[in-house]
């Protein structure tokens, strides 16, 4: 066995049930608890499906995740990454013991701490000082570790004005950064971390990555979990990439990061229609609508560099229409990015196509959805087809140390210069 | 693998996490681990009761004296249920006192689970950390009002020598701590048992408030004497801590040594089997909470 391997997990399962608690799952208890007294495997165990949002449900349980097994060595700095609903929360509280797996064990060497939230256990009564005390303890420190820190937890949160006025009173901004100064200090082993980079300034987010480098710098283990690949991809030498409560790939975090990349993209890129349902009325009948990335790798994501090219083939139905497009792009959120119009031109009976260049380094990252409006005349709708496209745009590996999100609808690149 | 490396394997693991409910045993060194935590807890516990009051702790005692007070009316007066010759003020102030603090820690600590559900669900600490916290804080409230008590008590000895205290005053700890482990038992094996199920919790609430009469709180004990009602009565755990309280500070109860040690037993087996229960139930109620 090697030495280093600080944690081990062995074929973890966990289940959950699905539904309310009420006399159904009574009787379940009932029937689980005589199978074991008799000696016999529990025979809900055999059942449920895998956990997969877009499945609909076909039975009572669930497996949030199935026979994951993986090491962390000492030193390591684990990412854990997955979509919503992947099965990473339920890792997390696995291997921070708020509950335990179904089946399988984690086994664990030396003192492990987690930060599934910040701010656990502050109660709003009490002063900045009380809670440090009181967070720390909860956190797994003793109060001697807690008071060797206190000077250098109340600089961290810079909050040393108020150290003695109740947290209640404090500002949101001021709590965040008290209750995460505390869990910066702890000094455990391993350190379970998920998302808390998601709350704080930009300049305070900086602080606690730094803060989690040096962390890792010391030879403790880190397993982080998040969203933002950015930084998974700075702080994590591995990852493992959750899917449906399965690994879906584990290793390198570059290599791991990129499949899941192309893989979780909920894009529909191509749109191809038989006559029969076409969208289309008397005049237009739609034949096909593509994203087409122009990637120098089919497999590669769309980042905020790539070009994209929106293509549509459609028939025309009557001869001799004056006829323009009109492409709508909305973000994820429903807010209408931009509106453009083609060229308007008199076409002919028959196919046509019509293509729309949008150029890199103008859309932020996020998800997109395209719209098309068929006008004739320059004036009359002809048809409206919503929601024809969608696709998502990544960020791409951005150099320093911000990894929040981007601020705005688009991300344009301009002449910014300084001199 | 073979057979000696699956033994220094198991050794060499600082915490091992399965799903498994055969660890009945309670990690007595993780707890003492973090007595710290406890002894915040029990801090947290007493300062923020009373935040923003002008009283403050003060209220510990008007609790206790109003309650007397009403039952000096009610039952001593407007019933006529007597107290054994005892001053209505002392028989009902330990009383009340004593029956506080127990009702209080069960009432608490029966409600860890569902109470503390989303510290749980966020961070890792023994569990049992809490009601243990829960018991001690209480045990500072009910040191507050024994206080109280104790000068009533000193009142009617020394200058009103109305009363005949004796030796058994020593096993006051005894008593106290008996009552302490009672509540902490029953209150850990309801939450336990309530986490999924609550019907109980409906039980629990007005049942704690119909044991009292079922405890020599409001009646002296030897009110019962010929009473068919005695035996039950006694069967109660309860009521051999209570007399023995009142015949040691005051001089009239019931003593008896066999009762007293029936008491111990039923608190022992109660803390255990309360223990085992809620050490299966801790390590997978989040999901069911």
């Amino acid at each position: 066995m090697d030495k280093n391997i600080v944690i081990k997990a062995d074929n973890i399962s966990k289940q959950y049930r699905l539904g309310q608690v009420g006399t159904g799952t009574l009787s379940h208890d009932l029937k689980r608890w005589w199978a074991i007294a008799r000696g016999k495997e529990d025979p809900y165990l055999k059942i449920g499906m895998e956990n997969d949002r877009t499945k609909k449900i076909s039975s009572d349980y669930a497996w949030a995740l199935k026979d994951i097994s993986f090491d962390v060595k000492q030193g390591d700095t684990l990412g854990i990454i997955g979509k919503n609903g992947a099965g990473k929360s339920t890792l997390l509280k696995l291997l921070s013991r708020v509950t335990t797996p179904t089946i399988g064990s984690i086994k664990v060497k030396g003192r492990i701490a987690s930060l599934l939230e910040v701010g656990t256990g502050f109660h709003p009564e009490l002063t900045g000082k009380e809670n440090i005390y009181m967070n720390g303890a909860i956190l797994g420190m003793t109060k001697k570790e807690i008071s060797s820190k206190f000077d250098e937890i109340v600089d961290f949160a810079g909050v040393e004005l108020y150290i003695n006025t109740p947290v209640k009173r404090y500002s949101s901004g001021m709590y965040v950064r008290l209750a995460f100064a505390v869990a910066a200090h702890l000094e455990p082993e391993i350190l379970i971390v998920d998302e808390v980079l998601a709350v704080g300034d930009a300049e305070f987010q900086k602080k606690c990555l730094g803060k989690m480098g040096d962390v890792a710098t010391d030879g403790r283990t880190i397993i982080f979990v998040s969203h933002n690949m950015q930084a998974v991809q700075t702080l994590c030498k591995s990852t493992l990439y959750l899917r449906s409560g399965n690994v879906a790939d584990a290793g390198e975090t570059s290599k791991v990061i990129n499949n899941y990349l192309s893989k979780e993209v909920s894009n529909c890129l191509l749109k191809e229609w038989k006559d029969t349902d076409a969208p289309g009325n008397e005049t237009i009948t739609m034949l096909r609508a593509r994203v087409i990335p122009q990637l120098a790798n089919e497999i590669d994501p769309i980042t905020v560099a790539t070009e994209i090219d929106v293509e549509f083939d459609f028939t025309l139905n009557v001869s001799d229409l004056y006829l323009n497009l009109s492409l709508f792009l909305y973000s994820a959120s429903g807010n209408c990015i931009f509106n453009v119009g083609s060229g308007a031109k008199a076409l002919s009976k028959g196919k046509h196509t019509s293509r729309l260049k949008i150029p890199g380094r103008l859309l932020n990252d996020g998800i997109y959805t395209i719209s098309l409006l068929f006008v004739k005349n320059t004036t009359t709708h002809v048809l409206k087809i919503d929601d024809v496209l969608t696709f998502e745009v990544f960020d791409e590996n951005r150099d320093g140390s911000w990894f929040g999100k981007w601020e705005g609808a688009i991300r344009p690149s301009l002449d910014f210069s300084l001199t | 693998m073979n057979k000696d490396t699956v033994v220094s394997d198991s050794q060499n693991w600082d915490i091992v996490i399965t799903g498994n409910n055969s660890g009945t045993k309670v990690n007595l060194k993780e707890l003492w681990r973090y007595r710290d935590l406890l002894s915040l807890f029990v801090k947290r516990d007493v300062i923020t009761v009373y935040k923003q009051t002008i009283l403050g702790p003060i209220w510990f005692v008007i609790q206790p004296i109003l309650t007397t007070i009403t039952y000096m009316v009610v039952f001593g007066n407007i019933a006529n249920i007597g107290t054994d010759g005892v001053p209505m003020i002392l028989f009902y102030l330990i009383g009340i006192t004593l029956w506080g603090y127990f009702s209080d820690t069960l009432n608490i600590t029966s409600k860890t689970f569902t109470e503390n559900a989303g510290i749980f669900g966020k961070v890792y600490f023994p569990r049992l950390i809490l009601p243990l916290s829960k018991v001690a804080s209480g045990l500072l409230k009910f040191a507050i009002q024994f206080m109280l008590f104790f000068v009533a008590w000193l009142y009617f000895w020394i200058y009103k020598k109305a009363i005949h205290p004796n030796i058994y005053i020593l096993i006051t700890p005894l008593l106290v701590g008996l009552l302490a482990l009672m509540s902490l038992g029953f209150g850990i094996l309801i939450t336990s048992m309530t986490t999924k199920y609550r019907d109980m919790v409906f039980l629990i609430t007005f049942g704690v408030q119909l044991m009292m009469y079922a405890t020599p709180v409001i009646y002296p004990f030897s009110k019962l004497a010929s009473s068919k009602w005695r035996i039950y009565v006694l069967l109660n755990p309860l009521t051999s801590i209570f007399e023995a309280f009142k015949y040691a500070f005051i001089g009239k109860g019931f003593f008896s040594p066999f009762w007293l040690v029936y008491s111990l037993v039923f608190t022992l087996m109660i803390l255990v089997v309360g223990v085992i229960t809620f050490n299966k139930v801790e390590k997978r109620f989040v999901d069911t909470v």
